[in-house]
């Protein structure tokens, strides 16, 4: 009780986020993509409690059998589950860019910042060097550091963090541009505020809703990173599940099997256009013009 | 006007030699190099000091930057790894094969992208455009290998129309890539359409709703007149820099698809030469890639500069 009086602007920011919400949910297109999202998160907590099968369970007798009431998306090659295996298949998906994204907006928002502050020649040639960066397509980036590493969640979180955050720095480097040269700026440097606090107060708090969207999109991208990666053998290895994984296995007997694809293949993609619904949603309630948005 | 374009073009070399630092850096940085890869497990003591020594690996890394560097300049990107081939060699043919996907894919790609982004950006909110901009939401952030999967069911799979997979080896003509070449093509050209047409899109509606137009209009000027004189030049040029974005993505991104298909292009021997630890393949596509991406981001800019009126008048004076 005493805390909330003592921090009125505390409550007053999370109201604020209650009312975004509020105005994403009131967009049908916001509305949809809302709901995809808890979807997937609730089937992510819950899928361990409710599946029908261990995700490991080999039946040796029923290899690549057609969906029935047993199997309702049919067994793999192995004769495991794919409806069990499916559920569970995103969990790894959401545990490795939910960890990453907030890391990468962080870093990548603060040295946005930072390089927005200090301004001029030094900004110009530290920006030349994520230019540089960025120009480097970003599988090649990944597949070299999980190839020397190894592909563990503890090579994947910080690896994903690390690329992801560069090109926030350049939208927030942006962002910042457009706030450090308005008044209240330029008075507290007056006032003779430390960089730091210059950043923490009058800055971060205006580059934030830029930040919240880029986020929500960088989750998305992040998302289809990791299971191009997985589809590629370098992501999650067998025999957990992942939908990127399991849609590389059920190719070799596409022309015979096909039902194996159509469950991952839905799943993956209802959760990343759910999180651009959402993130498109966010850019419209917070005002931010996100239409002019190239890829990489 | 001149001073802008030597100040970018300047920049553009700036960067493609700072990328140049990073990638002979980050192969510095990462345990292992070309004896390590080569000799596997007999590499230690005095077999792996002879093998650095008689590729020079043993001198200090500014010299080997320096001539790595120099030599790439003149076309000489070194001895790949495994196969004592030259590297240029090897790449050569992928590169090739990934410039005419790519070419297929732009050419199929932009032009049907333009058309769609008019139409979707004149009939704003109308039944055309909701279907086109949903379908566009769908080709963008679904994954690659998510919609070859299911062409590659769809078309090859039930319908049997065109080849799944290509089996043309690398060094083919490129008649011999047909009609294997098709899907791949698809694909590409769909989520290339899909980027490109929001962005003209947006572009046309903020154009139609510009002061000029509403000045045409209430000079009696035609609909269409306006549309094709006054609007869609206009809306085209915002796009230049996205179609650059698109292309560049295309050319470095496409490792997905690549390998979807089995394509023998650059994309997919970047993840073999990777899994490999052919680091000097691995050198010198990360040069190419990354120099063409900031060619043709320049190459966008300066396009860009001419298309300007304001820009153009202030060079002619």
């Amino acid at each position: 009780m005493a805390d909330q009086a003592v921090n009125p602007a505390r409550t007053a920011s999370s109201m604020r986020w209650l009312i975004v919400l509020k105005d994403i949910w009131a967009r049908p297109s916001g509305a949809i993509g809302l709901s995809i999202v808890t979807f997937h998160i609730l089937l992510a907590v819950l899928s361990p409690l409710i599946t029908p099968y261990d995700y490991r369970e080999i039946d040796a007798f029923n290899i690549l059998s057609g969906p029935s009431a047993a199997h309702w998306f049919g067994t793999d090659d192995l004769g495991r589950d794919i409806f069990s295996r499916m559920m569970l298949g995103g969990r790894e998906a959401l545990i490795v860019t939910g960890i990453a994204t907030p890391i990468a907006v962080l870093w990548g928002g603060f040295v946005g910042i930072l390089f927005g502050l200090i301004g001029g020649r030094i900004d110009e040639f530290l920006m030349r060097i994520v230019d540089a960066f960025l120009s480097l397509p970003w599988i090649l980036k990944m597949l070299v550091l999980i190839v020397t590493f190894g592909s563990g969640n503890a090579v994947l979180i910080p690896t994903l963090a690390f690329f992801y955050g560069i090109p926030v720095i350049r939208i927030a480097r942006a962002a910042t541009h457009d706030v450090v040269a308005r008044d209240f700026v330029s008075a507290a440097k007056a006032r003779g505020h430390p960089r730091f606090s210059i950043i923490s107060r009058e800055l971060l708090p205006n580059v934030m809703d830029t930040l919240m969207v880029e986020g929500a999109m960088r989750w998305s991208w992040m998302l289809l990173a990791f299971s191009s990666l997985s589809f590629l053998g370098f992501g999650v290895s067998p025999p957990t599940p992942d939908w990127g994984l399991m849609i590389k296995e059920t190719r070799a007997y596409l022309t015979f099997a096909p039902w194996g694809a159509l469950g991952p293949v839905i799943l993956l993609s209802s959760l990343i256009i759910g999180i651009n619904l959402t993130a498109d949603g966010l850019a419209k309630a917070l005002g931010i013009d996100r239409a002019q948005k190239a890829p990489v | 006007m001149l001073r802008l374009l030597a100040r970018r073009l300047a920049l553009g070399v700036l960067t493609v030699i700072l990328v140049s630092v990073i990638i002979f850096a980050g192969v510095e940085v990462l345990p292992g190099d070309a004896c390590t890869a080569y000799l596997e497990r007999d590499a230690e003591g005095p077999i792996l000091e002879a093998c650095q020594e008689r590729l020079g690996l043993d001198r200090p890394a500014y010299i080997r930057y320096f001539e790595w560097i120099g030599a790439a300049v003149s076309g000489d990107l070194g001895m790949s790894v495994g196969g004592n081939q030259s590297v240029a060699e090897l790449v050569g043919d992928r590169l090739a094969n990934s410039l005419i996907l790519a070419a297929a894919a732009i050419v199929t790609g932009v032009p049907l992208a333009i058309f769609l982004g008019a139409v979707t950006g004149l009939w704003r909110d109308r039944p055309i455009d909701l279907v086109v901009s949903t379908t566009a939401i769908f080709a963008m952030t679904v994954p690659e290998f998510v919609t070859a999967t299911v062409l590659i069911l769809i078309f090859s799979v039930w319908l049997g129309l065109l080849p799944g997979i290509v089996l043309t080896p690398p060094d083919a003509p490129v008649a011999e890539f047909f009609p294997e070449i098709l899907l791949p093509v698809i694909v590409l050209a769909m989520v290339m359409t899909a980027h490109i047409l929001r962005m003209v899109r947006s572009s046309v509606i903020s154009v139609m709703s510009g002061e000029y137009v509403q000045m045409a209009v209430l000079k009696g000027v035609p609909y269409w007149q306006i549309v094709f004189r006054h609007a869609i030049p206009n809306a085209l040029l915002p796009a230049i820099n996205v179609v650059a974005l698109t292309i560049a993505w295309l050319l470095g991104g496409v490792v997905v698809i690549e390998v979807v298909f089995n394509y023998p292009g650059l994309g997919r021997m970047m993840v073999d030469s990777i899994a490999d630890q052919d680091l000097p393949t691995v050198q010198a596509i990360a040069l190419i890639v990354a120099t063409v991406y900031v060619g043709v981001n320049l190459a966008a800019d300066i396009l860009t500069m001419f298309a300007n009126p304001r820009l153009r008048t202030q060079l002619m004076r």
